[in-house]
């Protein structure tokens, strides 16, 4: 125990633990605000409340409603729990299996966008012009809003054959290339007058130049550009799947819950949203760990 | 001028006819960079013959253009006027031939390449087998010491023995030529005076010709066999000084009065061009 004190106190738990802590406390207080307008309406026309209820009722109330309009943490952990852990995750009323749909979408989508961003980053770096005639349009393409072009690039794609996952994956992919563009441009221009001048006396092409020394000083760049994209990724499966009425994934439990005013599932689908996120950000995390102890980081 | 004609008389009849063809020949050259404002004239008028097997420093004060000076001779920079020719050829075919090492200022170490990775990098460039990629860098990296660090990275080395790989890097495929740019000019005098003694050992028994940067007159006259004399603005060969000093020597020939004597006349050389004298 007295160990545990100690890393406690010497550690980032506390400050990590009380940091939720708050978080917790204020999204409770928040539901007790926002859903007791309506309970105090429901008290005001019974007539056996009328007058008669007391601040424990109506926090008790406000936290066990069925429709709320925001739900309390419980509620979402229970719903959760319903939802992940007491149905198989095949079936379609397990979110894990939305979750998964979701996610197929999203790393196929991750790996195209990853692909186009560095194809582009490497163009734009070895053809000077390009820099000029590419990035206006790298730029632009970022200040559509996804929501607006979303419809557009399904009914487009639906129409020449692509459904299911391939449009969703696409819609991600135009988000996901753009940090990894601007990344791997600042990455591959990255090594120093010395390192180029170094090579240049060995009479390397431009080929190896490439190999031995832009490519692998990118590292460095490219892996906080896929941290940004892979998020991103997530966002655009989800925002593929709501103009479409698709009949899984989180974005349509999302959609189907806001139909009928399942706040508790709506709310479960961005928790679990956010997770999925989350960890695919903490897997190129790792992977960004493993490559850069490999090519002698000092982590 | 006629000093320096002179100069290159009696060095070419002390080389065998074999070796008759000079590894550096400058002549005439000049090097104006365009900035800005106004052209500023790096090199001016140098005229320079290195021969097989010399040892030569280019000292001067800061921005006296020995630095630019040997980066022409690279191709890492091009003269605006002038001729120049390494190994017979022109710089760019020289360095296309791979006819020189460079170790530069700073180690300039890969930081993701371990220390053999960093030794075989020209190796991989110049397409060697994998097998004989390994033996080099093993004796190389014997050459320099550094025998159980391949496996280490650049920034677990101290600053000497990061520059005593890019030695290693620089000899790795055997070039005759070596050029070297302060090498030791970022390190303590006790690692210096130790590397020093080293690269004089390699160049007794190698027999390659060198070309070394330098702001120390002691390091010029303990490693050189010949002394250029630098000047800036615009920079300019002031003088050169032959030392017959032996070839294999040791620390004790700073006590000798002959080294007293050639570094004088660099002292004296320095002050003439009216540069601030760094040491």
């Amino acid at each position: 125990m007295n160990s545990l004190a100690q890393r406690l106190r010497d550690g980032h738990a506390l400050p990590v633990l009380a940091i939720v802590a708050v978080l917790i406390a204020v999204w409770y207080l928040g539901a007790i605000w926002l859903n007791s307008q309506r309970i105090i309406d429901l008290y005001e026309a019974d007539e056996d409340m009328k007058g008669k209820w007391t601040t424990s009722d109506l926090i008790r109330d406000t936290l066990s409603m069925n429709r709320p309009v925001l739900p309390a943490p419980d509620q979402v952990v229970m719903e959760l729990d319903r939802s992940v852990l007491e149905v198989a995750p095949t079936s379609n009323r397990s979110l894990l299996y939305h979750a998964w749909v979701t996610l197929s979408a999203a790393l196929v989508g991750f790996g195209l966008g990853a692909l186009l961003g560095i194809a582009l980053a490497v163009a734009i770096v070895h053809v000077k012009t390009l820099e000029r005639a590419l990035m206006p349009w790298v730029i632009a393409s970022q200040t559509i809003p996804i929501l607006a072009i979303a419809p557009m690039i399904i009914v487009v794609l639906g129409s020449i054959g692509f459904v299911g996952l391939m449009p969703k994956a696409f819609i991600s992919a135009y988000l996901c290339f753009f940090p990894v563009t601007i990344g791997m441009v600042k990455g591959l221009t990255s090594p120093e007058p010395l390192q180029l001048d170094l090579i240049r006396t060995y009479s390397a092409n431009e080929g190896q130049i490439f190999r031995k020394l832009r490519w692998p000083a990118s590292f460095a760049f490219l892996f906080p550009s896929l941290k940004i994209a892979v998020a991103l990724a997530v966002v655009g499966a989800i925002v593929g799947e709501l103009p479409t009425g698709a009949a899984a994934g989180l974005g349509a439990r999302l959609l189907a819950g806001s139909y009928y005013g399942q706040t508790v599932q709506i709310w479960s689908a961005l928790v679990l949203a956010s997770l999925v996120a989350g960890l695919s950000v903490a897997a190129v995390g790792w992977a960004e760990r493993i490559t850069m102890r490999r090519m002698g980081g000092r982590a | 001028m006629a000093k320096i004609e002179r100069l290159r008389d009696r060095s070419g009849a002390e080389v065998s006819p074999a070796a008759r063809q000079p590894a550096v020949e400058v002549a005439g050259l000049n090097l104006v960079f365009q900035t800005a404002d106004t052209p500023v004239t790096a090199l001016s008028d140098i005229n320079l013959t290195v021969n097989k097997g010399d040892f030569v420093s280019l000292i001067g004060p800061s921005g006296c253009g020995k630095t630019t000076l040997l980066r022409v001779i690279a191709d890492l920079e091009r003269a605006t006027g002038g001729s120049i020719q390494v190994n017979g050829v022109s710089p760019e075919q020289a360095r296309l031939a791979r006819a020189y090492g460079y170790v530069f200022q700073a180690a300039a170490l890969y930081p993701w390449r371990s220390v053999l990775r960093n030794v075989t990098l020209p190796l991989e460039i110049m397409g060697l087998s994998r097998k004989e990629q390994l033996e080099r860098a093993a004796r190389v990296i014997e050459l320099v010491e550094l025998t159980g660090f391949e496996r280490k990275f650049p920034w677990q080395l101290s600053g000497g023995m990061q520059q005593r790989v890019s030695i290693a890097r620089a000899l790795s495929f055997d070039p005759d030529l070596l050029l070297m740019d302060e090498p030791f000019g970022a390190l303590d005098e006790i690692i210096r005076d130790r590397l020093n003694e080293q690269l004089l050992q390699l160049w007794e028994r190698t027999g390659k010709t060198v070309i070394f940067v330098t702001h120390s007159i002691p390091e010029a006259v303990f490693l050189s066999s010949r002394i250029v004399v630098m000047s800036p603005r615009p920079g300019r060969i002031v003088d050169i000084v032959e030392s017959d000093l032996p070839r294999d020597r040791n620390f004790e020939i700073r006590e000798d009065a002959r080294f007293a004597e050639i570094a004088h006349r660099v002292r004296l050389g320095l002050r003439a061009g009216h540069g601030d004298v760094d040491e």
